[in-house]
């Protein structure tokens, strides 16, 4: 028992030690900075203005986007994956949505003069259709990726055009008109008890729904492996083509979630939109100090960097500020988060 | 040394006549092996005698093109590294497989969680407590205490990175450990410790234990038996008594072809 003391005192001390201030550091500081940003706005702004309930459902409004599509898309990271095509399956399911659900809910005559004989089962077709073409889009990334070892960034680069492109032949670059007025002023433009908007609520649950998942269950703890070493996950009997392939199809899948919430909130499905999405989901994830690396990574993180763009662009708006300017400042906060991402990389 | 000898005489492993070849490279040729109950037997040879061939044959990586391998006296034919695992084979790779990102319960449990009790374990909620002090447990049974709430194996040095992938593979091997050139990369402290920990898992668990291996030092301090591979063949086994480190070499490296028969005189 001696020599087993003494040696495990050998292999002790080469442990490091100073982890745990760096660590408190790098999970607070971010948290610190949305803080820091609604306090700067909240007192350079009129009172009542940026600082009000109703500014409040406005941020969370502009930051559900991000934090649908992100709750997917920071395990897929996390798994060291990628998608750059979110935009373009949101615009692709949304006017696939859109299109069903003027189709089906009367002729084109009643609907034109709002009325509309199949109202429910045009919006619930819609709703499924929406989402199955983003899973759809979501499934045909995971093959390219998984089974033609494409490289994810390229692969995700060309569904990106080809879901749009294909989008804009569909509709030749025309909205979707005549989308039934009800969806949008019961559910897109509704609020939960009168309070939370419903694309918030969507957005609060399905990003609950992926903290659970990532934090507390066997599907999550298998996204860091995959991440951290996919060769060690494969020897120990994880089936981690499927499980990257399942990844990319919920990413495809939310795009068509937050598809349905753009025709539900402006009534129209357009192919000019979601220019920036792919690149500010990216963004606040890596800002919420998920790495890029693989591995590593939390949904709580990813909440706070959407709400940070949020903020942003909603702090210059009330401000009087050109909105251009919430470019800069997210590319800044982006710099400064991988910035801390490689100094903890560099302390492992 | 060889704790069961009186008790079976059924090999936990047998390899025989096992061929493998990649292209025009015969990697193993008609290559023996036999690897008795509680035993640490080591498995040496020259780069490219074949060493690594034998040992993905028998974690179920690769597939025999001729011959058989046998556990427990029972054909076996893996068709993936998962069937060998769930017959009690389990292999450290030099590379070690770990996850560096997760701590040491979630490395030793991936790919076979404890669930939660209950409803919420059905769901696919995992018991990171429990798996953290099995964990714990197990690696304290091999004398290793990691400091308690340290985080990722990433953070640990080299020593406890191999302590902990050698407990995750006693952990679930039954059967038989085979650890690849497990010191290789260790200072002179933390390989004595590596060292002690395969003796021990051998007394204290009864566990077999195959040892690649070309370092001889480590050999003559552990090994019970040594089979030498050279070229795809395997031309010594022999117990570690009366082998010197010359009679080794020159099994290894083929000096002694011309003098003695295949599987001749080691001495």
């Amino acid at each position: 028992m001696n020599t087993k003391n003494l040696t495990s005192e050998i292999l002790d001390k080469d442990t490091k030690t100073e982890k745990h201030k760096i660590q408190f550091f790098e999970n607070q500081w971010i948290f610190l900075i949305l803080l820091g940003l609604i306090l700067i706005f909240a007192l350079v702004t009129p009172p009542g203005s940026f600082f009000s309930f109703r500014n409040l459902q406005n941020i969370t409004l502009d930051a559900s986007t991000i934090l649908i599509i992100g709750s997917g898309m920071t395990l897929l990271l996390i798994a060291k994956g990628i998608d750059l095509s979110t935009g373009s399956m949101a615009i692709f399911s949304a006017i696939a949505a859109a299109t069903i659900m003027v189709q089906l809910a009367g002729t084109p005559d009643e609907v034109a003069q709002f009325q509309y004989p199949h109202l429910g089962i045009a919006l619930a077709a819609g709703i499924i259709v929406g989402i199955a073409m983003g899973a759809l889009w979501g499934a045909v990334n995971g093959l390219l990726v998984v089974k033609s070892k494409v490289p994810p960034f390229i692969a995700t680069l060309g569904t990106m055009g080809i879901a749009l492109g294909l989008a804009q032949v569909w509709t030749g670059g025309i909205n979707v008109q005549h989308v039934p007025l009800p969806f949008q002023s019961e559910f897109g433009l509704g609020k939960m008890a009168g309070l939370i908007p419903w694309p918030v609520v969507v957005a609060i649950v399905i990003a609950a729904f992926f903290w659970i998942l990532l934090a507390y269950t066997k599907f999550g703890l298998h996204t860091y492996a995959i991440g951290a070493n996919v060769e060690a996950a494969r020897r120990v009997g994880i089936n981690t083509e499927r499980h990257i392939c399942i990844l990319y199809t919920i990413v495809g899948a939310l795009c068509g979630v937050v598809g349905i919430l753009d025709v539900a909130r402006f009534n129209t499905a357009s192919v000019a939109s979601h220019t920036n999405t792919p690149l500010s989901v990216i963004s606040a994830i890596i800002i919420g100090g998920t790495s890029m690396h693989g591995g590593r990574g939390r949904i709580s993180g990813t909440i706070i960097g959407a709400l940070i763009q949020a903020v942003l662009l909603n702090g210059f708006i009330v401000m009087g500020v050109t909105p251009f300017w919430q470019n800069v400042a997210v590319g800044v906060v982006l710099l400064v988060a991988v910035q801390i991402d490689q100094i903890r990389r560099r302390s492992n | 040394m060889i704790n069961s000898a009186s008790e079976q005489s059924i090999p936990v492993l047998e390899v025989k006549a096992v061929q493998r070849s990649f292209g025009h490279v015969r990697a193993l040729d008609c290559a023996n092996l036999k690897v008795m109950p509680g035993e640490i037997h080591a498995l040496l040879g020259d780069n490219g005698a074949g060493k690594s061939t034998m040992i993905k044959i028998i974690s179920g990586v690769l597939a025999a093109q001729g011959g058989q391998v046998l556990l427990d006296g029972q054909e076996v034919h893996f068709k993936s590294p998962h069937e060998a695992r769930m017959r009690g084979i389990e292999t450290v790779y030099q590379d070690l497989a770990l996850a560096h990102t997760l701590n040491a319960g979630e490395n030793i449990f991936l790919g076979s969680e404890i669930m939660t009790r209950g409803l919420l374990g059905k769901l696919g909620f995992i018991d990171r407590e429990e798996m953290s002090r099995q964990a714990a447990e197990t690696l304290s049974s091999l004398g290793i205490n990691l400091p308690a709430g340290s985080g990722c194996v990433g953070t640990l040095s080299g020593g406890q990175m191999q302590a902990v992938a050698i407990a995750r593979a006693i952990k679930w091997g039954r059967r038989l450990l085979i650890l690849d050139e497990p010191t290789a990369a260790l200072g002179a402290k933390q390989r004595e410790l590596i060292l002690q920990m395969i003796e021990h898992i051998r007394d204290a668990r009864k566990l077999t234990v195959l040892l690649i291996s070309h370092n001889l030092p480590d050999v003559f301090r552990v090994a019970d038996k040594v089979t030498v591979l050279r070229l795809g063949q395997d031309v010594l086994t022999s117990p570690i008594e009366g082998l010197t480190t010359d009679s080794l070499m020159r099994a290894m490296t083929g000096a002694n072809e011309i003098c003695t028969d295949k599987k001749g005189g080691a001495h």
